[in-house]
């Protein structure tokens, strides 16, 4: 065959290119992640709720997303109190605000940053109820029934652990746990348990939902779940 | 009236394999996105049901594909791998937009053909990972699912082009048909693939309804 007429395998050359670039983005695709994140969380701005906001993803491990009734909701705090409370949606909201912004750090890699959350510190909830001497631990029911987690008193105290009512400006919306959701930016987003009900109050931290399915029960960003 | 002289451009193996992957593909991009976008998350829920269907769907994938090459006319599917190898000088000219008559497939299709194989292998790759690292830290890396989800965004964009030569496109559309039916209408391919219409014999009595090159 004449010289201009070469035949070249080039068909086994694209699929062993890309089939090669997919395999090296494990080394290259945060890197990638990064200078790319600027555009495509503009992108995301333009398109709303079509694409995940920001980064966000919504995960759940039932058929259906709880709905939250401003007049019938209500959080039970319970267990090694000295008062048992039932507090409304409205007297939750009277407590004293606080306000952060922090990264949230999903177990499963994906990452969101400067996330505006406001809410309540966990110190005003638990004066109100008054723990008991032996009490330890709280844990925290959600509505997504089994879905529950927990945090030692002292992990639930730490400077920014809130219950969160706002998300960016605007009260949670149902996908991301309407009304009231745990928020601890210094451990993976399964720790925050969302669509908040019950928060009872233990001397011994129990199993929670994921942790029955082998994720570790202290959730440190880098340092646990086999990262780190 | 006289009846059309028609070419077979696919068998039976290559429309099966064809359709077995589109079948799945599909699945797998309307339970994916479900999974995926906070909107549709939303309005569908059934999260864990939506998972099963989307794992399973993958492993029925791969048993197929696996089934259909061995059941099937390997040397049909050995003769198509060749053909999307082989890239000749009017394939290259081709991609620069200078006119070339093409082949069986034109160099457009090859490329496709390849990066599609490569995703499939990918997506394998990289689901499976997702499979694993649920149940074993080990098997867990945080970029997993940002490039399953690069290649589930880039395979969107792929498709809705496919999707487009295969229906709407006039000049393309037609090749539709050899997907569906196996066969396309002589005068189309020798527009679009002559160098492959006329390597065909003139005549094969062994084909039914004029279908030529089975």
């Amino acid at each position: 065959m004449a010289g201009d007429r070469l035949e070249r395998r080039y068909g086994r050359r694209v699929f062993l290119g890309v089939l090669a670039g997919g395999l090296t983005s494990f080394a290259w695709a945060p890197a990638a992640s990064r200078v790319l994140s600027p555009l495509t969380s503009a992108g995301s701005q333009l398109l709303g709720n079509v694409f995940p906001v920001g980064g966000w993803r919504i995960y759940t491990i039932s058929g259906s997303m709880p709905v939250f009734d401003r007049d019938t909701w209500s959080l039970t705090v319970d267990g090694l109190v000295e008062r048992p409370l039932k507090l409304s949606y409205d007297h939750l909201r009277s407590l004293p605000e606080a306000h952060q912004v922090s990264t949230f750090h999903c177990v499963t890699g994906w990452t969101v940053h400067n996330v505006r959350w406001r809410g309540v510190r966990l110190q005003h909830i638990l004066d109100l109820a008054g723990p008991l001497q032996s009490a330890h631990a709280l844990r925290f029911v959600s509505s997504e029934h089994p879905y529950e987690d927990s945090l030692t008193i002292k992990q639930a105290l730490l400077p920014d652990v809130m219950l969160a009512l706002d998300l960016d400006g605007s009260p949670l919306s149902r996908p991301h746990g309407a009304p009231a959701r745990l928020v601890i930016p210094e451990m993976y987003g399964y720790k925050g348990v969302k669509w908040l009900e019950r928060i009872e109050v233990v001397a011994e931290q129990p199993t929670g939902y994921w942790e029955n399915l082998g994720y570790d029960e202290d959730a440190w960003v880098g340092g646990s779940n086999g990262y780190g | 009236m006289a009846e059309k002289r028609r070419l077979l451009r696919f068998t039976r193996t290559e429309r099966t394999l064809h359709w077995v992957h589109a079948t799945a593909f599909l699945v797998l991009l309307a339970t994916g996105l479900a999974l995926y976008l906070p909107s549709l998350a939303e309005l569908v829920g059934r999260r864990p049901l939506l998972k099963d269907i989307h794992v399973y769907t993958a492993v029925a994938w791969a048993a197929a594909i696996v089934a259909v090459v061995l059941a099937g006319d390997r040397r049909s599917l050995r003769r198509t791998l060749h053909d999307i190898d082989v890239f000749d000088q009017d394939d290259r000219d081709w991609l620069r937009r200078r006119p070339a008559p093409q082949g069986r497939f034109n160099a457009g299709q090859k490329i496709n053909a390849a990066v599609t194989a490569a995703f499939a292998l990918l997506f394998a790759v990289t689901g499976t990972l997702l499979w694993l690292g649920e149940r074993d830290t080990t098997f867990r890396f945080a970029q997993t699912i940002l490039i399953h989800d690069w290649l589930t965004q880039i395979s969107l964009a792929l498709f809705l082009g496919h999707l487009y030569l295969a229906v709407i496109h006039p000049s393309t559309r037609h090749a539709l048909n050899g997907m569906t039916r196996g066969w396309v209408d002589a005068a189309w391919a020798e527009r679009h693939h002559p160098k492959w219409s006329r390597d065909l014999p003139p005549e094969d009595p062994a084909a039914p309804d004029g279908v030529l090159g089975a």
